[in-house]
């Protein structure tokens, strides 16, 4: 019989921690591959978050960080300025990320650091057990949010696809999702883009995949799919946001 | 090697690239900005990397970044900006990273003022940031100090795989001393080990982490922590102690900076012929019990004397262990203690008549009453 699929070897073969239904693993398998395929595993260092990916470094089978809550992009740097024949990337959740590390995220986008930023959105803090993030939608309960997500007290969800879009400096940057095969292959080509412009020593990138949290939204698989798709999607537009072969022809333009 | 006029931050700019650190991370800050632009200019001369971050909160972290990579790397600032790099300086000593920082510190707390000050003594030797772990200290007396100890600390931080912190005060970043460049112990890039992230090629994957979700096994990481602490101080400590070849009527306790106020103090009042004695740490971390205890059992009584309000004087105390009356001068906010004021602490509490010709001049310590009695 013709083998079709195997386990890649760029993930540690071992059970994970996460939940039933979490498409961390999806991604998990997505950014391995993409090493494998681009032969880069022998100089990848990846860093790990804080929040529901914090054991993360359990499961890249490459060089891995843990870093400090909000922080990996700031390790990133040192790494990858350290070091630059290195490929360095950062694995973080919508709180390290978009709170607690949002001066991080921006400051190391600003800069152009040559490092790919692996960005999942769950809408929620899954970790710590279902608190509000700054992903959290109008009107989603959480934890923090009993009456849902009251936007006249806490804001709008932020959109960190266009926010680091909207920064000048030259970048690829790009939302997808991992609910469904179809979105899972688009998510897989924007990996890959993102690690090749590091490989090429292009540019920043950085790839937001909007991802379910069955546990803590309180829903089944199935529903959270469904739920991704009518909730979030039309909030969290998918696509490319931002290209460096374009952003630095508007440099140009001035 | 002739010696050049250098000022005390560019100094320890220059010091660390002889050392062989060719990355900087950093974020300004008053009294110690000089140390970034010095190193913005330099590294680039002699092929190295100069990052401005965001705030000290990236910076502590690209440093983290950096270490975790293998490389010889340097970080400064001044008390707030040390405060925002606690948490990393945690990780970092967990992860059992070499990194040097440099404290000029300044006056606190909170936002305090940009003048010389020694309010982070506690901070630095004692309760850095959360969690059992401790920081190399090293307090430089003069710009030629902090030139050997910046390079010294890169030896000890490569030693131990543990954070060095070399503190010094505005005065000794500000000021211009003459200094010469000694022939480092290291220059040779940094051996990345068996630890160090350089891209798994040929060898099993490396982790730099400080999660034990096992209690058992971070119980060990923190015995093995400490074990290595015991090691560093049995062999790293270090004090200078001065007119102590035949008893003296009193020894003067102090660091840094403020040791050259009361060596200036102590040689006008032995001139006099009174009987002064100095004692001071270098190593601050590790303290050195025994030397000073040695120091004080020399001396009929003890005067410490900082640029706080008694932080080092609990280390004097435990090293004396009650054996000899102490008494504290101390200043805050900026305030440096004039080598008159010291005099004229050392006669009031040896209970001489102050000469007549003394300074006019107020302490500005003069209404503190609160004798510190061991």
């Amino acid at each position: 019989m013709k083998k079709i699929f195997s386990a890649t070897p760029l993930l540690v073969d071992r059970p994970t921690h996460y939940c039933p239904g979490c498409t961390h693993g999806v991604i998990h398998r997505l950014v391995a591959e993409t090493i494998d395929e681009l032969g880069i595993r022998e100089r990848t260092v990846g860093i790990a978050p804080v929040g529901c990916s914090v054991l993360a470094y359990e499961y890249f089978n490459v060089d891995m960080f843990e870093a400090s809550h909000g922080r990996a992009p700031a390790v990133a740097t040192g790494a990858k300025r350290a070091r630059p024949e290195l490929i360095v990337f950062s694995y973080q959740g919508d709180g390290d990320l978009a709170s607690i590390g949002m001066g991080e995220i921006i400051h190391a986008a600003n800069r152009g650091e040559k490092i790919t930023v692996i960005f999942v959105n769950n809408a929620i803090y899954g970790m710590t057990g279902g608190q509000m993030a700054p992903t959290t939608m109008p009107g989603q309960y959480s934890t923090t949010t009993p009456g849902g997500r009251n936007v006249k007290e806490v804001g709008y969800p932020v959109r960190m696809a266009e926010l680091i879009a909207s920064l000048r400096t030259p970048a690829f940057v790009a939302r997808a999702a991992v609910h469904s095969p179809k979105e899972i292959l688009r998510a897989k080509e924007y990996i890959r883009r993102a690690f090749s412009y590091q490989v090429a020593g292009t540019c920043f990138s950085l790839v937001e995949l909007l991802s379910i949290c069955p546990t803590n939204w309180g829903l089944s698989a199935r529903e959270s799919e469904k739920w991704l798709e009518r909730e979030m999607m039309p909030y969290y537009p998918l696509g490319i946001k931002k290209e460096p072969e374009t952003a630095e022809a508007e440099v140009k333009r001035g | 090697m002739s010696k050049i006029l250098m000022k005390g931050n560019e100094a320890v700019g220059e010091a660390a690239i002889r050392a062989g650190c060719l990355h900087f991370f950093g974020y300004p800050i008053t009294p110690q900005s000089e140390v970034p632009e010095y190193l913005a200019r330099r590294l680039p001369e002699v092929g190295g990397v100069f990052v401005q971050a965001e705030s000290e909160v990236a910076a502590s972290n690209m440093i983290y970044g950096a270490a975790g990579v293998g490389v010889r790397v340097l970080t400064t600032s001044s008390s707030p900006g040390i405060s925002l790099m606690a948490e990393a300086l945690s990780y970092i000593a967990a992860c059992e990273l070499p990194v040097v920082l440099v404290n000029m510190m300044r006056a606190g707390p909170g936002l305090g003022g940009i003048l010389p000050a020694q309010g982070d003594y506690l901070q630095a030797t004692k309760g850095t940031a959360h969690g059992d772990f401790h920081l190399i200290v090293l307090a430089p007396s003069s710009v030629q100090e902090a030139v050997n100890l910046v390079m010294r600390a890169f030896e000890l931080a490569e030693n131990y795989r543990n954070p060095v912190m070399v503190i010094g005060d505005g005065m000794i970043g500000q000021m211009m001393e003459p200094v010469e460049f000694p022939e480092p112990a290291v220059g040779k890039p940094l051996d990345p080990g068996d630890w160090a992230l350089t891209g798994c090629k040929d060898r099993p994957r490396r982790i730099v982490n400080s999660l034990y979700l096992d209690p058992e096994a971070c119980n060990r990481h923190n015995f093995k922590l400490t074990a290595k602490w015991q090691r560093i101080t049995e062999a790293e400590q270090r004090s200078e102690s001065v007119y102590l070849d035949e008893p003296c009527d009193i020894l003067l306790t102090s660091f840094g900076m403020t040791y050259r106020i009361c060596k200036t103090a102590a040689d006008e009042l032995r001139a006099e012929g009174i009987k002064v004695g100095l004692f001071r740490p270098i190593t601050l971390a590790p303290f050195p019990y025994q030397a000073c205890r040695a120091a004080a059992d020399r001396a009929g009584r003890i005067l410490d004397v900082e640029m706080n309000m008694g932080q080092m004087l609990e280390d004097v105390k435990l090293a004396v262990q009650g054996t000899k009356s102490i008494d504290f001068l101390g200043t805050a906010g900026g305030v440096v203690p004039s080598p008159e004021d010291v005099a004229k602490k050392i006669r009031e509490v040896l209970g001489s008549a102050p000469a007549k010709n003394a300074s006019p001049k107020p302490a500005p310590q003069k209404k503190r009453k609160d004798k510190e009695r061991a």
